[in-house]
């Protein structure tokens, strides 16, 4: 159940009701604007049968009714899809802003990444605010962004054992990628922040606060800020 | 209006549909009833669609009173039901009269029970359904589990009661066994012959941490355990419904209704369609295997089974 097509697509069945798309095999810039024209056109010529989309960094993942579709029906049309995505005309992202405080509580694992690579915490916080980051995707979580990427000299491993519960509004990194907790959740990633910010909210019309394809720079604020923002 | 008043809510009673698909992109998972088939029915012996919303109960239920009476029925499990200390069978629809309490206790076979009512559980639809998402705090009751004190609102019902019931040889059928089928996952072949041989012939403990996102699998013997070549150039993507991921420590997870919607870890194997409600009945330290299918009698297999759902002596009135 695996095949390749032209221009690198390959797709793969990953369950009964759902086909994988991959659009590369590592990350890069054009497998994504790949992943967002496919989105895009998916999301603008729906399929019958398709279920849901969970687009990722270079892949997307098609779930759909095994009861009135199946696999090599399904990559047929798609591959009627993936000629037409170079004409795909992608909405420009937003750039956004992440208000970030880096300050003690907030920053659990803020001296240990600082000490990893021989950086004092203020060199650590320069540089994760010095970059512009893509939101890649949206996943695991509702409104999580995968962030990247994260400068070279910041690339960090996950923590060895996760921790129970990471406080919403927690800024992580892990490998070359940066993000936002939106809830307290279980998460491995290193957390060297926390924004006041809601990324996900149910009562809001645009719920999360980030989109596929925006464009985000992590902005340092005081404790003093945090709370104020919290509060607005 | 009728309600339900809730007494007592049990170990982890949530309002549930059959999900929210469709916004994967957000990273929202559907959600969603555990054992599907069950709320299914459960709507079809009270006389809603099979879509609308119920209680699901985990291993121990609630205490209900109704105090304007409602027609009900419970699917899935026996928890040992009875209204006003009289028992109530699993899979027959009852009318309760006004002022009577529906009892339910620790379950005495498999992990969930469904209470539907006539007119459905309703609650403030969100993105398309009455799922509750814990983790997110999304849909359902307020985003959360019933807790004691809960007024829950009933949906208007037309339907004059009839007594209707799921005959045994059909709940049998549909019953749990201790074999779930799987198709080869999205990264089966990263694994080395010897892991996949004893994938499949371990058995598996369901782990004590299971919960709707994922059921955690611990071996059974001692010593078994799944390694994987090249989990290094794993790079995080989409991940379906009833997924087995294998993390480097190597005991598998079998993602759940809540899943997570993207992840790193490779899947060795995916529980077929027809078989996923049976995971919702897995209790923890019950023991599993997997047998291999193909995609084809992966899809005869679920086609058999919607076949048997929409049978006409499926439900006897």
């Amino acid at each position: 159940m695996q095949k390749s097509t032209t221009d690198g697509v390959r797709f793969q069945a990953a369950s009964d009701q759902s086909l994988l798309i991959y659009f590369g095999e590592r990350i890069t810039l054009g497998a994504h604007q790949r992943v967002r024209r496919m989105l895009h056109l998916l999301e603008r010529e729906p399929i019958a049968g398709i279920r849901n989309l969970n687009p990722a960094y270079c892949s997307i993942l098609i779930s759909f009714d095994a009861l009135n579709l199946h696999h090599a029906e399904l990559e047929a049309i798609l591959l009627g899809y993936i000629d037409r995505l170079d004409a795909v005309h992608l909405p420009e992202g937003r750039e956004l802003q992440i208000p970030t405080c880096y300050d003690g509580e907030f920053g659990p694992d803020l001296n240990d990444v600082a000490a990893l690579h021989r950086m004092t915490p203020t060199q650590v916080i320069e540089l994760h605010a010095s970059v512009t980051y893509i939101v890649y995707f949206l996943g695991f979580v509702p409104g999580f962004a995968y962030l990247g990427e994260l400068p070279e000299a910041l690339a960090t491993p996950r923590l060895d054992s996760p921790r129970r519960s990471t406080p919403a509004g927690s800024v992580g990194i892990a490998a070359n990628q940066t993000g936002v907790y939106p809830f307290a959740t279980p998460g491995g990633w290193r957390i060297i922040g926390r924004t006041p910010i809601s990324m996900f909210r149910p009562d809001r019309e645009a719920m999360s606060f980030l989109s596929i394809g925006d464009r985000v720079r992590f902005t340092p604020i005081s404790a003093a800020r945090f709370a104020e923002l919290e509060k607005a | 209006m009728s309600t339900i008043q809730v007494q007592a809510p049990g170990l982890l009673t949530t309002v549930q549909d059959l999900g929210r698909p469709g916004f994967g992109s957000l990273g929202v998972s559907p959600s969603g009833a555990a054992d599907p088939i069950s709320l299914r029915l459960g709507n079809r012996l009270v006389g809603n669609h099979e879509g609308a919303a119920g209680l699901e109960m985990m291993l121990l239920g609630g205490t209900f009173v109704f105090p304007q009476g409602a027609i009900v029925a419970l699917v899935g499990s026996d928890f040992g039901a009875t209204v006003d200390d009289v028992s109530l069978n699993v899979g027959t629809s009852v009318e309760v009269r006004p002022g009577q309490t529906v009892r339910l206790g620790p379950t005495s076979s498999s992990a969930r029970c469904y209470l539907c009512v006539q007119g459905g559980i309703s609650v403030k639809s969100f993105l398309g359904s009455a799922s509750t998402h814990i983790l997110s705090g999304i849909g359902g009751f307020e985003g959360r589990a019933l807790r004691k004190g809960d007024l829950i609102r009933i949906g208007s019902a037309t339907e004059t009661f009839r007594r209707r019931t799921i005959p045994s040889e059909v709940s049998g059928q549909l019953s749990r066994r201790k074999v779930l089928r799987v198709t080869p996952g999205p990264q089966a072949d990263w694994f080395s012959e010897s892991s996949l041989r004893s994938f499949y012939a371990s058995t598996y403990r369901v782990g004590e941490q299971s919960n709707r996102m994922g059921l955690r699998l611990e071996d059974g013997q001692e010593g078994v355990t799944v390694s994987q070549r090249g989990a290094s150039h794993m790079i995080t993507e989409g991940v379906s419904l009833g997924a087995i991921q294998v993390p480097t420590g190597g005991s598998p997870i079998i993602l759940f209704v809540e899943q997570q919607t993207t992840g790193g870890y490779p899947k060795i194997a995916n529980v077929i369609s027809a078989d996923l409600h049976r995971v919702g009945q897995l209790r923890p330290r019950d023991e599993i295997r997997f047998e291999q299918v193909t995609f084809d009698t992966a899809r005869s297999l679920l086609m058999e089974q919607e076949k048997l759902l929409s049978s006409k002596g499926l439900i006897l009135e």
